[in-house]
């Protein structure tokens, strides 16, 4: 009996593995088949989709590259750079301001910031048109700098609050008999013991900045600037013919974010679990 | 930016000693004075929330009771007569039971699936399988809804996709078809996708609520002789119950958010059929210039979200007494 269920339990090990590491190649395969259409030419394509490459023709990225793909990385990583930066001062800010300094309607702000949480972008989006046109911002990369900012504010905010929330109380104690000003007690003393959250928020907000696409396309469609996700669609229906670019372009634009992602795992899954769990 | 405030200190006098005619009543203004200085700290994000998060909520009300062409720039006040439009058009329909369809087909997979999936993975004798796993599934929701759309185009295009060529391979050959050319299939195809994309994002948070779980309660357990479904059933799925409530809310709310994935797939097509509540208001919006009509369109996804945000915050208050 004992050795039956034992038997039974080695045998469940096994299955459950195997069927762990197929599905995981099955996840897998569709990035790969990306990167091997990425390298074919346009005939291998459509000759037998799971053939390897005959030759590499690496030079599919060059003229993906050169197509506006180089333009478009640029203009990301612009926008992204920015927004994050932005988003992560400001919200450092506001996380402050609502755990450690005496501030009016503090109970009022923090519904306010964190309200935000709710609200789906799509909902602003036929007044954001307008606001925008009046303020000449549209097709603009401003327009998309302010929207990101503005529309993850709340989640970066609230994670960084709650880690403020969670460092002890003698630590501005110390630093008020230090005669340091809050100001100086945030710069010097806060800030520098939140890093591993804000860490977290930076890698948060690079991929979704990185990846967003409905204010990106209502935006700057028409500009001469587009973000990557716009610019792929945009490359697809000019060179739609000429596939292996289309796949090169993709790939370009998908590895720094899956890079970005096995380089700081820890803190992408600490922010990620602190966002849906506290 | 730099704030000047070196007087928040424990300097000022504490308030039961001051009387109101006191000479200390003006410490305590200028005390108040500093309060309000104190507002600066927060003041970027409240105003860059106000002005583009809730005021252009508050327009957009305002707005749907317009009949509005934005390039001539003519507005007419129209009553209700965008949301009577909007309860007679089919698409409208088609589109909220499309997004209907996409909330219950992500709990299936990405709350539930998710949730047996991380079971088995922490239940993996080895550390390092577990951590290749999780960061496995993950990497589609590392790359964008474009590229993940655009990659999905190509793998069900008829032509060169792999699916059909896989089906054809495994003698399924009397299923292959143009999945996102008609108007059944298209919209499952996009739902398929999108569970592809965002299983393992549910996978690594259930995982990490599953690591939460005290070990000892395992232990006892098995030396009690009970099974691992057993203990699946009366250990882990009550402990992570709150985890699930919250993935529920989360993955029905982002299901009526959709729309990138269904631009670059479909559009909204073939005839409309993959329309969902996002992409309708895009087009009817900027396709077919009937602004006033998008805004009631985006009156109907507020109204749904904030429904789901009440429900969340219910959920996570319980959370907070329990844990």
């Amino acid at each position: 009996m004992v050795t039956r269920s034992a038997v039974l339990l080695v045998l469940g090990r096994v299955l459950v593995k195997a069927f762990l590491i197929a599905l995981a190649v099955v996840v897998i395969y569709p990035l790969v088949w990306m990167l091997l259409n990425g390298v074919k030419s346009n005939s291998e394509l459509f000759s037998n989709p799971f053939a390897l490459p005959v030759a590499w023709k690496w030079d599919n990225y060059v003229t993906a590259w050169n197509r506006g793909v180089g333009d478009y990385l640029t203009t990301s990583v612009l926008v992204t750079v920015a927004s994050t930066i932005a988003t992560v001062f400001i919200s450092a800010w506001a996380a402050y301001g609502l755990t450690r300094v005496n501030i009016p309607f503090n109970r009022v702000v923090l519904i306010l910031i964190l309200g935000g949480l709710m609200l789906a972008p799509t909902v602003a989006l036929i007044p954001l048109v307008k606001m925008f046109q009046s303020l000449g911002l549209y097709n603009n990369l401003w327009a998309l700098l302010i929207l990101y900012t503005a529309f993850r504010v709340p989640f970066t905010t609230f994670l960084i609050r709650a880690y403020m929330m969670d460092l002890p109380a003698e630590v501005d104690e110390a630093a008020s008999v230090d005669g340091a000003s809050k100001a100086r007690a945030f710069w010097q003393v806060i800030l520098p013991m939140c890093k591993p959250i804000l860490v977290s928020t930076v890698l948060l907000n690079i991929l979704f900045t990185w990846n967003e696409y409905l204010f990106a396309m209502v935006f700057t469609s028409w500009g001469a600037l587009q973000t990557l996700p716009v610019g792929l669609t945009n490359l697809m229906s000019k060179h739609g013919t000429d596939y292996p670019v289309v796949f090169a372009g993709m790939a370009i634009a998908a590895i720094p974010v899956i890079v970005l992602f096995f380089a700081g795992q820890r803190y992408f899954i600490r922010g990620l679990a602190d966002g849906v769990g506290k | 930016m730099t704030v000047s405030d070196t007087a928040w200190k424990p300097a000022a006098p504490p308030p039961a000693s001051v009387s109101p005619k006191s000479p200390k009543n003006r410490a305590a203004k200028s005390a108040r004075t500093r309060r309000w200085r104190n507002i600066v700290w927060v003041l970027p994000a409240v105003l860059l929330l106000g002005v583009f998060a809730y005021l252009p909520l508050v327009q957009n009300l305002g707005f749907s009771f317009l009949k509005w062409d934005i390039y001539s720039g003519r507005q007419t006040f129209v009553g209700a007569d965008n949301y009577v439009r909007m309860f007679n058009d089919p698409i409208f329909w088609k589109s909220l039971l499309n997004n209907t369809l996409y909330a219950i087909i992500s709990i299936a997979f990405q709350v539930f699936g998710a949730m047996i999936l991380a079971a088995m993975i922490e239940g993996l004798r080895s550390q390092r399988w577990r951590g290749i796993l999780r960061a496995v599934y993950f990497v589609p929701s590392a790359i964008s809804l474009t590229v993940a759309g655009l990659l999905f185009y190509f793998i069900y295009e008829p032509e060169m996709g792999i699916l059909n060529a896989a089906l054809d391979f495994l003698g399924l050959g009397n299923f292959t078809q143009a999945w996102l050319g008609q108007e059944n299939t298209a919209i499952f195809a996009i739902i398929a996708m999108s569970q592809w994309q965002g299983f393992g994002y549910c996978t690594l948070l259930f995982s990490v609520a599953l690591q939460r779980i005290p070990s000892e309660l395992y232990e006892a357990a098995s030396i009690d002789g009970v099974g691992p479904f057993q203990r699946f059933f009366s250990i882990s799925l009550p402990l992570v119950r709150e985890m699930t409530g919250l993935m529920m809310i989360v993955t029905v709310s982002g299901a009526f958010q959709v729309f990138n994935e269904v631009m670059v797939m479909t559009s909204g097509g073939p005839n409309n059929s993959s329309q969902v509540l996002g992409t309708w208001l895009y087009r009817s919006g900027f396709v077919r210039n009937d602004f006033g009509y998008a805004a009631a369109v985006a009156t109907a996804v507020f109204i749904i979200t904030l429904i789901l945000a009440a429900i969340q915050l219910r959920i996570s208050k319980k959370r907070r007494v329990q844990w």
